[in-house]
């Protein structure tokens, strides 16, 4: 997405964020359209906050969950999206272990598709409840100094947060053991850094990623114990970040591995916001999607795309 | 009956002439020559008369998989290739890992379109633990062993296959050839693509380089040890490349082959996400598809093969991680290989046909020259011919071809195979 698109998301959202601070945070923009979840892979959060942004936004929800693979079932991907679509779904909102699926699934169906994480390639959403939690503290990204800290390799928010804040003028810098880090950088806007502790007394936000125990097994990592050592935002790190700056987490936290609880707790961290500001992003992107883009307090539901 | 393929130019191991062909009820070569007739009359003026070709590498499918495959729509396929003859690869279920398997693939194969030449695994149910009964299968003629879909990982247990082959020479009439699919599962297990830039972008898993080049490199230090003639499969890596390049000049007994994918597609067409390009080993970089090509000019990969994978519509219509690897191959090689090998026609023809076919162990009746008394094996092709790529056309059950919908130029126009008249002006008589 280029800047005009973020922006033009960013800037729907304050509207959603302000109905979201209603008595009673409803509107009937999308009555009579279907959102359908179709996860997966096991997701409480985001499966809830697309629920929320959804039912906020007067859709009817469709829920559909498989762990992990469905050729137990023997049941080809396009047969399972086929069967969802025919329940007269408007939006599916694809969670699924492996990089690609919502852009394969949105080949096969003619309802709109929202990619809510697709393996390790990209997590959109998330990516722009982060920017709006960005900017709703610092008023503008451009000229931010931001640090994103673990599994790089692995993750789908890291790779949609580098194209967001870049695109959105801040400057990025992964931080990773270098077995953390994706094969090849070739082309990413980012500066690569193996240790934190230099970097933390100039740096506008600090964004840690999750760390799975499986890293381990995978021979990528010696243990949690040293990753912690290493990279863990603790309370003593914290203090060493500048006053103003940022800590950010895309949920859920491993207290004691990439982020201590006191550290989490921080004034500067902004973990809550995120979870809150993501129920708006949705609310924006769903309404973009499949409603008619005008008259949002009076529930038009015509028009869409 | 009798054939003639008439005005068409020859090209073959011994050079190039513009003669007729005269193709006796005998299935062999009657004449060569102007002005000759027959009861059937086959036009091949503007077109270069071969001696058919062969692939060293087809998954048929049968037994096992014929909802993806079977020997004769595979060899179906092949001939309206222009191939006459094709390497069966041993993935089958069960595993052509002993005679009963074997002499059922021929018993299929004699009553398709092309000599289907089974190939037969190294070790049992390809498992990489214990050694086939590789001479018991040499006694009824196999030549050809390898465990493909996997490498045999076993460093010990491969030496040993490679020692016991050698001993097979006197009772095959020939060296055996053992054709090793190099991949050391260690490093690539979990990957779906060549690892590297684009795989880093799209979020897939990637198997790096290395698992290739590390069994080219253990293998040609077992074949310096043990004097095993050793056929490295679709070799797909710069470094794969220039360590058989190697391994030649030190006069050691290796053979290699490249898959025409391998030197037209690179990873990024994996940014479609499409498991129709998906393929093990992976689509490379073009750092990578320019050292196949080069390959390919100076002699160090001896034969394009197609490693032609049939999969069923549906298995594709999953994701990239689930999806199984392989593409169709029959129908486009030769023009793909005319087309973007980079090499010039003679050239195009010898790694299609009596290359392969002296790797095969069947030069008497492939690939060789067009000569009175010769098997009757070969194709018409028009160089110039375009055609639109078409998975639902293909004589396949399956329908994975990468190349959809592109415009190739390089058609067969007929196909001979064992004197029968398999394909004429481009469509397969059954």
């Amino acid at each position: 997405m280029t800047r005009p698109d973020l922006e033009e998301i960013l800037e729907l959202t304050d509207t959603f964020a302000e109905i979201g601070r209603r008595p009673i945070p409803k509107v009937p923009a999308l009555r009579g359209r279907t959102v359908a979840t179709v996860f997966f892979e096991n997701s409480t959060r985001t499966r809830m906050s697309f629920d929320t942004a959804a039912r906020r936004l007067s859709a009817d929800t469709l829920a559909f969950a498989a762990g992990g693979s469905s050729l137990s079932k023997g049941e080809s991907l396009r047969d399972t999206v086929e069967v969802v679509a025919s329940y007269g779904a408007d939006a599916l909102v694809i969670r699924h272990p492996m990089a690609g699926t919502a852009h394969r699934v949105a080949g096969w169906t003619e309802a709109s598709v929202v990619n809510a994480g697709d393996g390790c390639h990209e997590h959109p959403t998330q990516a722009l409840l982060d920017c709006y939690t960005l900017r709703e503290q610092r008023g503008a990204i451009d000229g931010m100094r931001i640090a994103i800290v673990g599994d790089i390799r692995h993750s789908r928010v890291a790779r949609s947060d580098v194209l967001a804040f870049t695109a959105l003028g801040a400057e990025v810098i992964l931080v990773a053991p270098a077995t953390l880090l994706p094969p090849a950088l070739d082309g990413w806007p980012v500066t690569v850094a193996h240790e934190l502790d230099p970097l933390l007394g100039d740096l506008d936000a600090v964004y840690l990623l999750r760390m799975q125990r499986e890293r381990i097994t995978e021979g990528l990592i010696p243990s949690i114990r040293e990753y912690a050592t290493d990279f863990g935002l603790t309370a003593d790190r914290v203090a060493r970040l500048p006053a103003d700056a940022l800590v950010l987490h895309p949920g859920p936290t491993n207290p004691g591995v990439e982020i201590s609880a006191a550290a989490a707790a921080d004034t500067r961290s902004v973990i809550l916001d995120q979870v809150v500001h993501g129920v708006s992003v949705r609310m924006a992107v769903l309404f973009l999607l499949l409603g008619s883009g005008r008259n949002l307090n009076r529930g038009d539901t015509g028009g869409g795309d | 009956m009798s054939i003639v393929l008439r005005g068409g130019r020859i090209i073959d191991a011994d050079g190039e002439r513009t003669l007729d062909v005269e193709i006796g009820d005998d299935g062999r070569i009657a004449a060569v020559g102007t002005g000759l007739s027959g009861d059937l009359d086959l036009d091949a003026s503007s077109c270069v008369v071969s001696p058919g070709f062969v692939d060293l590498h087809a998954h048929l499918r049968e037994p096992g998989q014929e909802e993806a495959e079977t020997i004769e729509t595979g060899a179906r396929g092949g001939s309206l290739g222009g191939y006459t003859a094709l390497v069966a690869m041993p993935n089958t279920d069960p595993t052509t890992d002993c005679v009963a398997v074997v002499e059922q693939v021929r018993a299929l194969g004699r009553r398709s379109t092309c000599e289907i030449v089974p190939s037969a695994a190294m070790t049992v149910d390809r498992a990489g633990t214990d050694m086939a009964p590789m001479g018991e299968l040499v006694d009824t003629g196999v030549g050809i062993f390898t465990d493909d879909g996997t490498g045999l990982q076993d460093p010990r247990l491969m030496r040993r296959v490679m020692e016991y082959s050698t001993g097979l020479t006197r009772r095959l009439g020939r060296p055996v050839v053992l054709a090793q699919h190099c991949e050391v599962s260690a490093l690539s297990v979990g990957g779906y693509m060549h690892e590297g830039e684009w795989s880093s972008r799209l979020g897939i898993p990637g198997q790096p380089a290395e698992a290739e080049e590390l069994m080219v490199m253990r293998d040609i230090a077992l074949v310096r040890l043990t004097g095993a003639h050793m056929h490295f499969q679709h070799l797909s890596t710069a470094s794969s490349v220039a360590m058989v390049r190697g391994a030649k000049a030190a006069g050691l007994p290796v053979t290699a082959e490249a898959t025409t994918h391998h030197f037209t597609l690179t990873d990024a067409a994996c940014a479609s996400y499409d498991p129709v390009f998906k393929v093990h080993p992976p689509l490379r970089t073009d750092v990578d598809l320019a050292a196949v090509r080069a390959g390919l000019a100076d002699g160090t990969i001896d034969a394009v093969a197609t490693d032609h994978a049939p999969h069923a519509p549906h298995t594709k219509e999953r994701t990239f991680d689930e999806a199984p690897p392989g593409m169709l191959g029959l129908e486009t090689a030769f023009s793909l290989t005319l087309g973007e090998s980079g090499l010039d026609l003679p050239e195009v023809l010898a790694v299609l046909s009596w290359r392969p076919a002296a790797i095969a162990g069947i030069a008497d009746r492939h690939g060789a020259s067009v000569v009175p008394g010769a098997p009757a094996n070969l194709c018409v092709v028009d160089p110039d011919e375009t055609w639109a790529v078409s998975g639902a056309t293909m004589a396949s059950r399956s329908s994975n071809t990468p190349y959809e919908g592109r415009t190739l130029r390089g058609r067969v126009r007929h196909t001979i195979c064992a004197g029968e008249p398999v394909v004429i002006d481009g469509e397969a008589r059954r």
